[in-house]
């Protein structure tokens, strides 16, 4: 049952460590968990967990885990015992975990089960038996612990009940909060660099300097550390996206406010880039998306907000300035051309995971890595504009620009 | 008892309230000796957390308040190359002693103390993305040394290491998983009443009963920017015991004194839209 509770972490994507799954062995050993279920919830909680964003997760495991157990007290006991008594079963693992324990020797893991294992029976031994039904140990029945396998604290509430609640739905990760936590996200993006601004003194260089010169005081200056990044923002607006506009300005708002990036230009366009983006959401100034295409060098960061949701046609066929120069590309090439400027580039996408498969969203995710518009997606997003692009895509991506 | 850690469970002091949780995962820290690690929303008493310890417990506190600029190092040692060039060029000081020109952080104060120390690590998530990870090895071996002189100091006691984040970066997952983590939930009535009592003992029954009311209802508006705190709470009780409030009022519309309770100037709107909102309908 034990081990089924760790298997359910895991498969809940909770990544519980090894490590931390014997550091709970031990406090259980040290008897913190008071003989009650909802220690042990809690002290399994703090040991593996650690972000609030995954304390929903491991409620819902702990209850599927741990459903029943109420009414099935000496089952328990027998597992948990069974469990602690057969360590070698660590080895039969499946091979995610075993993937994933590949790094830690399996016999030091051993050697630190079994040693584990000696102290308990110590413990045993010298009358502190810790698991049993007997009067005095940890996870009885007996009336010399009140608390019992039933649940302590003042609270009166079970550890199911408390898991059951899923009090903590509302700090998971794949919702979006505020601008705060956008920003906090965006400002991942950073890379900062001395090329430019008002010297500053550098103390380290000036003492080594001060120091070769016997004594002689030597100032030495440095440009000040600078956010480098330059991002270029193009945001959907209007028909389709209108469900998301507020979620949209909050992103918005926090990469003005707080990105501190080197540069920072956005622009506005309906439902697919064609041959000018506007300067407004209300199309007024015109930019050709050629100027842009020519007048930004390709170390910007290219980062387009929307649902990449159309009618085919729109993608696929001559864009929306055809009748100001006759049949122009389409609106998939003027992307393409976009992702190869800037290989530096992705799309964020407010609308679920799972419309992701089909229609125009497909097309697009070809020639822009898309990412959601939650923290968790953000973070993606940002780890992924941080490593250097991928030459398959970009070939891909420069054929796609060819054509049309 | 029928265990022995080296202390007895953290139950909160008289100005402190704990949750059962949140003194299990202290036990926890302190059983296992490793650094508790405490998030939860502002104002719900994370950096108090660390001095109450220290006072339930009697044990000293030191303090590293980590901000934008700080470095894992300076939490070890700091050395004042400057004052040392200074000395050097005014003949002051005894510029050949090194050690002079050295002292010690809040983390190296703690090692070398010959009482166990709590160690506060507060607002850890304000310092740069590296800081947690160049720590590792500290906080693991407990020792470091003092590149300057070779010295090398190692805790004569573990420190218990209290560390809080507001959740700003995140933190790298070699460091978390060494950490016990607790998040601070937001206290419910009950502990709400107990934990108003602890900072206004005397407080009218039917003052606390309305506010706690009002309060509660006040955090559920949908769209608060910044919802408000235990913190803020304890002040307006403060607030409406000074001017003689009259509790019966409490439950009508508009608030007294909101701006104690509400910092964004989009939440009184909010917040006004919604009591008109409600007025309108009863």
């Amino acid at each position: 049952m034990f081990l089924d509770f760790f298997y359910n972490l895991r498969s809940h994507g909770l990544k519980v460590t090894t490590h931390n799954w014997l550091a709970l062995m031990e406090a259980l050993a040290k008897g913190l968990h008071e003989e009650s279920l909802s220690g042990f919830y809690q002290i399994a909680r703090c040991i593996l967990i650690t972000n609030e964003a995954h304390f929903d997760e491991f409620d819902r495991a702990f209850a599927e885990s741990f459903r029943g157990v109420k009414d099935d007290r000496a089952a328990i006991l027998d597992d948990l015992e069974e469990w602690l008594a057969n360590p070698k079963r660590l080895l039969h693992l499946d091979p995610e975990l075993a993937a994933a324990l590949k790094s830690l020797d399996i016999d030091e893991l051993r050697r630190q089960f079994q040693e584990r294992l000696a102290q308990q029976k110590e413990r045993h031994d010298g009358g502190n038996r810790w698991i049993g039904s007997g009067g005095t140990s940890p996870f009885g029945t007996g009336g010399h612990h009140p608390s019992g396998v039933r649940l302590g604290g003042g609270g009166g509430r079970s550890a199911l009940a408390v898991a059951d609640a899923r009090r903590f739905r509302e700090l998971r990760r794949d919702l979006v909060l505020d601008t705060r936590q956008i920003a906090a996200a965006l400002r991942r993006l950073r890379k900062l660099t001395r090329d430019e601004g008002d010297p500053e003194l550098d103390i380290d260089s000036t003492i080594r300097a001060t120091a070769r010169n016997c004594g002689d005081l030597e100032i030495v200056m440095q440009p000040p550390r600078k956010n480098a990044v330059r991002l270029l923002l193009l945001l959907d607006v209007g028909g389709s996206m209108d469900p998301h506009a507020e979620l949209v300005s909050r992103l918005f708002s926090a990469a003005h406010q707080a990105g501190n990036f080197r540069e920072l230009r956005s622009y506005y366009f309906h439902n697919c880039v064609y041959g000018s983006v506007y300067e407004d959401a209300r199309f007024n100034n015109a930019v050709r998306t050629q100027e842009l295409l020519t007048t930004l060098d390709p170390s910007w960061f290219l980062v387009i907000v929307g649902d990449a949701y159309m009618h085919p046609g729109e993608l696929m066929m001559s864009g929306g300035d055809w009748w100001m120069d006759g049949r122009g590309p389409t609106g998939m090439t003027w992307l393409a051309r976009l992702a190869s400027r800037f290989p530096r580039s992705a799309w964020i996408n407010p609308e679920p995971k799972k419309l992701w498969t089909t229609g125009t969203i497909a097309e697009i995710a070809e020639v822009y890595p898309m990412f959601n518009l939650t923290l968790e997606g953000l973070d993606a997003m940002v780890r992924h504009l941080r490593r250097p692009p991928s030459p398959a895509r970009a070939a891909q991506v420069a054929r796609l620009a060819q054509t049309g | 008892m029928p265990y022995s850690p080296a202390m007895q469970p953290f139950l909160g002091t008289d100005s402190y309230i704990v949750s059962p949780e949140l003194s299990r995962a202290v036990s926890v820290a302190i059983t296992l000796q490793r650094p508790l690690l405490i998030k939860g929303e502002p104002g719900t008493g994370k950096t108090l957390l660390a001095r109450d310890i220290a006072r339930y417990y009697d044990l000293d506190l030191e303090r590293w308040h980590v901000k934008s600029t700080t470095k894992a190092i300076d939490g070890l040692y700091t050395y004042d190359a400057v004052r040392r060039l200074h000395d050097s060029r005014f003949s002051e000081g005894k510029v050949s002693d090194i050690r002079d020109y050295i002292s010690l952080g809040p983390l190296g104060r703690a090692f070398k103390r010959d009482t166990q120390a709590v160690v506060l690590i507060d607002e850890i998530d304000k310092a740069d993305l590296e800081f947690p990870n160049d720590l590792l090895h500290e906080l693991d071996a407990m020792e470091f040394t003092i590149m300057e002189t070779g010295e090398s100091i190692a805790a004569r006691q573990r420190p218990v290491i209290i560390i809080t984040s507001n959740n700003e970066k995140e933190l790298p997952d070699a460091f978390l998983r060494r950490c016990v983590f607790h998040w601070i939930d937001f206290p419910d009535r009950e502990l709400m009443t107990r934990i108003i009592r602890v900072h206004h003992p005397d407080v009218e029954e039917q003052l606390l009963a309305g506010a706690l009311e009002a309060f509660y209802n006040l955090r559920d508006v949908d769209g608060l920017r910044k919802r408000p705190s235990t913190s803020e709470f304890i002040d307006w009780i403060a607030a409406l015991r000074h001017a003689g409030f009259d509790p019966a009022k409490l439950l009508g519309a508009g608030l007294p004194f909101l701006g104690t309770l509400l910092k964004k100037e989009q939440d009184f709107a909010t917040v006004e839209r919604r009591t008109r909102r409600g007025v309108r309908r009863s």
